[in-house]
């Protein structure tokens, strides 16, 4: 079995996933976070999809690190008590993750190695543009009522903890 | 045409937010108001339950099945905007949850209106977002607890409907349910399979359906009064039930597997549901555990894959909706009238409370499937289809079923309405939480007595679905 690419690439974008769950310090979590995602933007570019993998840059290893670290900062730092308490019996607590990466990993192997054949849907076919104004135009207008209903959950949540601050 | 049952909630959000803000908030609640019953209006006199429309950019469809779920929509969400008034003092948190219950409005009417399994996670997604808001809205330990458990199993539902289809849309080139159904249905392959179990598992977590009903209790119980009765009445059925019915019947296909697991789920979700409730001394929790033995009902008699098991599921789900959003109306009355929760404290309060406490009876006589009430006739329904198909074993044990509801819910009038007066100050709830009681209660009666009339126009031709 010769060495995908693909696989290299999914196998990076696990230990790095994996590692943002584990790791100590929130910060470095996000950071985990952005490192996932600029694999995950490898990955599609080599798929195929160059303009996915632009979106995915820019949205994911951008502008929800940003948010993420801006967020951070305004919390208080971790004591080291605290500290000692959460990196305490890590791998007693994530001892699972690795078994199911294991078993992922033989299954994702098995499939390369016997992949079957009629997938109409395997190769991206239509200009980007064209699906996403013409064929999933739902889609956005329901990504924009979503976003809407983010921002007054946030306003409701954030703005009233201000005011009891007074 | 449907596109309209989006617009307007949305449109009035936009008002209610855009326009002066002074002005706006003492209207909110009449605008919201008018919302749910001119969304009633349109499915009543508009539905003949015979179109089919689409607008060409915007692909929305409507049939019989979206119909009943419109109307029960707006009938939960008119009650839960009065129970809010009623409990809600500040101006500025009715504004909010006005405008919160308006946009999990324009969520469920999406979710099911749309013909598209990627729209249908969008919409989805709309109103999880508003009922975790909602939820949390309340600023207190177990409301921020209830909301957060909602939300991680919500986001593991989540996952797996969308790595579900990816797989789907690798074999079918497309997501639509017409593409799906023809690039799923007659092959045996074993990554569909997978593929169909994983996304019927994410509906099951988003139903609260045993075993992944850990986060229902919380939510319910510790949910403002309002939030609970819009929750418990229409929010689970809409995401995680009406999907079932709807992708299991037309895009999945029945094979045996799936029917299987299905009645399976269904019947231990009765079980536990009814135990569970049993042994509650919380109204609110009693009533949540007594949700998800009546989901269990509903997925017992999708199990039955046949055109009258479907017919049983939706009318079940209907009459469900009603009598559900009535039980909690009235314990958020003699929530707020007796400043309590718990049911050993109270007693007697029919004597004080008498609206509240014969509508009560009215819904747990309609749950627990007495005549002429609504819920005898849509279990009837159930029980005959699961008998019609073989499956002796499963309709003994529904009946069964049934006798544990009676019995919790006997337990419960017998502890807070009747029974010795232990708390003789109290009165009689206003009139925002008596106005939805007396209109769900007459609506589970009239569908009832007047079921001969509907059962060959509306009942039974919504299993007509395929």
């Amino acid at each position: 079995m010769t060495l995908d690419l693909n696989f290299v690439l999914l196998t990076a974008m696990i230990v790095s996933a994996v590692w943002a769950v584990m790791t100590r310090s929130l910060l470095m979590s996000a950071v985990g976070l952005a490192v996932t995602s600029i694999i995950l933007t490898m990955l599609m570019f080599n798929l195929g999809s160059p303009l996915a993998a632009v979106f995915e840059l820019s949205v994911c290893a951008g502008l929800i690190t940003v948010v993420f670290v801006s967020t951070i900062s305004l919390t208080k730092p971790i004591t080291r008590c605290e500290l000692k308490e959460k990196t305490k019996n890590r791998i007693k607590r994530y001892w699972y993750l690795p078994v199911i990466l294991v078993v992922l990993f033989v299954v994702l192997g098995f499939y390369m190695v016997y992949p079957e054949i009629n997938f109409l849907g395997l190769y991206p076919s239509n200009d980007v543009r064209d699906v996403m104004w013409k064929l999933r135009t739902t889609d956005i207008m329901g990504q924009m009522i979503i976003l809407l209903a983010g921002v007054f959950g946030v306003v409701v949540l954030f703005k009233e903890r201000a005011k009891d601050d007074e | 045409m449907s596109l309209l049952f989006i617009l307007i909630p949305l449109v009035s959000v936009i008002i209610l937010n855009v326009g002066f803000k002074k002005a706006m908030s003492s209207f909110a609640l009449w605008l919201g108001l008018l919302v749910t019953v001119v969304q009633a209006v349109f499915v009543i006199f508009n539905g003949n339950f015979d179109f089919n429309i689409t607008i060409s950019v915007l692909n929305f469809e409507l049939d019989k099945l979206s119909l009943v779920l419109l109307l029960s929509i707006a009938i939960v969400a008119f009650s839960s905007l009065l129970v809010g008034f009623g409990t809600i003092k500040e101006s500025k948190k009715m504004f909010n949850f006005v405008n919160l219950v308006l946009l999990s409005i324009v969520g469920m009417n999406g979710v099911v209106m749309v013909r598209d399994l990627f729209s249908l996670y969008v919409f989805l997604e709309i109103t999880a977002v508003s009922s975790f808001i909602l939820i949390a809205s309340q600023e207190d330990e177990f409301a921020f607890e209830g909301s957060f458990k909602y939300l991680v199993l919500s986001a593991v539902a989540t996952v797996m409907m969308l790595s579900s289809i990816a797989i789907l849309m690798m074999y079918s080139g497309d997501t639509t349910f017409i593409s799906v159904r023809d690039g799923v249905q007659g092959t045996n392959s074993f990554f569909i399979l997978v593929a169909i179990i994983l996304f019927i598992v994410g509906l099951f977590i988003k139903g609260g359906l045993v075993p992944f009903h850990g986060w229902l209790p919380d939510a319910y119980s510790s949910a403002p009064a309002g939030v609970s009765v819009l929750l418990a009445g229409i929010v689970t059925k809409t995401t995680g039930i009406y999907t079932m019915i709807r992708i299991v019947s037309e895009v999945f296909g029945f094979n045996e597997t799936i029917k299987n697991i299905i009645l399976l789920v269904g019947i231990v979700s009765i079980f536990v549901g009814a135990l569970a409730a049993l042994v509650q001394s919380d109204f609110k929790r009693m009533l949540a555990y007594s949700s998800i033995s009546q989901v269990g009902y509903i997925i017992l008699a999708l199990g039955t894959g046949t055109e009258l098991g479907i017919a049983g599921a939706v009318f079940h789900l209907f009459n469900h909706s009603i009598f559900k959003a009535q039980l909690f109306v009235n314990a958020a009355a003699v929530e707020k009238q007796t400043g309590t929760r718990d049911m050993d404290a109270m007693g007697g309060l029919s004597t004080v409370m008498p609206v509240t406490g014969w509508t009560s009876v009215i819904a747990f006589l309609s749950t627990a499937g007495i005549p002429p009430l609504s819920g005898f006739w849509s279990k009837l329904i159930i029980i005959i289809a699961l008998w019609k198909v073989g499956h002796y074993g499963y309709a003994s044990a529904a009946i069964l079923g049934s006798l544990i509801t009676l019995a919790y819910f006997l337990l419960m009038q017998r502890k807070v309405f009747f029974g010795k007066v232990k708390l003789p100050s109290v009165k009689e709830a206003g009139m925002s939480f008596l106005i939805p009681a007396v209109i769900l209660a007459i609506i589970t009666v009239g569908v009832g007595v007047f079921f001969p009339f509907l059962v060959n126009t509306i009942i039974i031709p919504v299993g007509k679905l395929f």
